[in-house]
């Protein structure tokens, strides 16, 4: 299964529930449309939900910091919930946990943003 | 097309074309040999992962999806290990030449965490010249005495 992206407003945060695997070809690029896409039309407070993925290789650690530096050039930020220990263990293997924000409750990660 | 041989040792061969799918398709093989050779489910996913990564730059990168090139995938696997190697037709490969993916200037590239992340789930890791031309990766990863 690929990835499947649904996005939905929580107050003024605009979350991206992610579900599958995010990996090299349409995992990755369907996840690299939405966030630019929201990005684009003015959502500065995004959040993205991993609890539904499975997987992510290295190309989609590499879309998840396009992200994150596409959504931070255009005066916003990106942060994480909802990790599962293997997504956890990539953001510590790529020092990644030093860039992005990661909460483990999607309450606390929205009122992160006030 | 995938070739099998046993003694003490499972080997397969298998020739894939230079997809995404023959990605998908190694990491499948590699898995399942993993199971059988007694990895626990994380290990497995490790060992899925490292493959992915390898194969990935054999296909993008060494064999740039070129139709006329192959992926040559070989499995090894034993009572203690288990072995995989990956091989391309490309035109070669520095790893000198790759950026330190985790020195503060290279966080935010998007790309070059490959190898990095196959160090960190395999025990064993070579990269050399294939015979014949193009660049072999062999991953090796030891079972854990339970």
């Amino acid at each position: 299964m690929s990835v499947k992206l649904t996005s939905r407003q929580v107050g003024d945060v605009t979350v991206i529930d992610a579900a599958g695997r995010i990996t090299l070809g349409e995992g990755a690029s369907a996840f690299r449309d939405m966030i630019r896409d929201l990005a684009a039309k003015g959502n500065k407070k995004l959040l993205l939900n991993l609890g539904e993925v499975s997987y992510i290789d290295s190309s989609g650690i590499g879309e998840m910091v396009s992200g994150f530096t596409t959504v931070t050039n255009n005066g916003g930020q990106l942060k994480l919930v909802g990790l599962s220990k293997r997504v956890k263990d990539l953001l510590q293997i790529t020092k990644l946990y030093t860039v992005f924000e990661v909460y483990d409750d999607e309450a606390d990660a929205v009122r992160s943003f006030h | 097309m995938t070739s099998r041989e046993s003694r003490n040792m499972e080997k397969t061969h298998t020739t894939l074309d230079s997809t995404l799918d023959s990605v998908d398709k190694a990491e499948d093989l590699v898995m399942k040999e993993a199971a059988a050779a007694g990895f626990d489910e994380d290990e497995q996913q490790q060992i899925g992962m490292a493959v992915r990564e390898c194969a990935v730059n054999a296909v993008v990168h060494g064999n740039r999806y070129s139709k006329n090139k192959k992926v040559h995938l070989d499995i090894e696997r034993s009572k203690e290990s288990l072995a995989v190697t990956i091989g391309d037709e490309g035109a070669g490969f520095d790893m000198g030449s790759l950026p330190d993916p985790l020195a503060p200037e290279n966080l935010l590239r998007q790309s070059g965490r490959g190898l990095l992340l196959i160090r960190a789930f395999m025990d064993e890791f070579d990269l050399h010249p294939r015979p014949g031309g193009g660049t072999e990766v062999r991953l090796v990863k030891h079972l854990p005495n339970r």
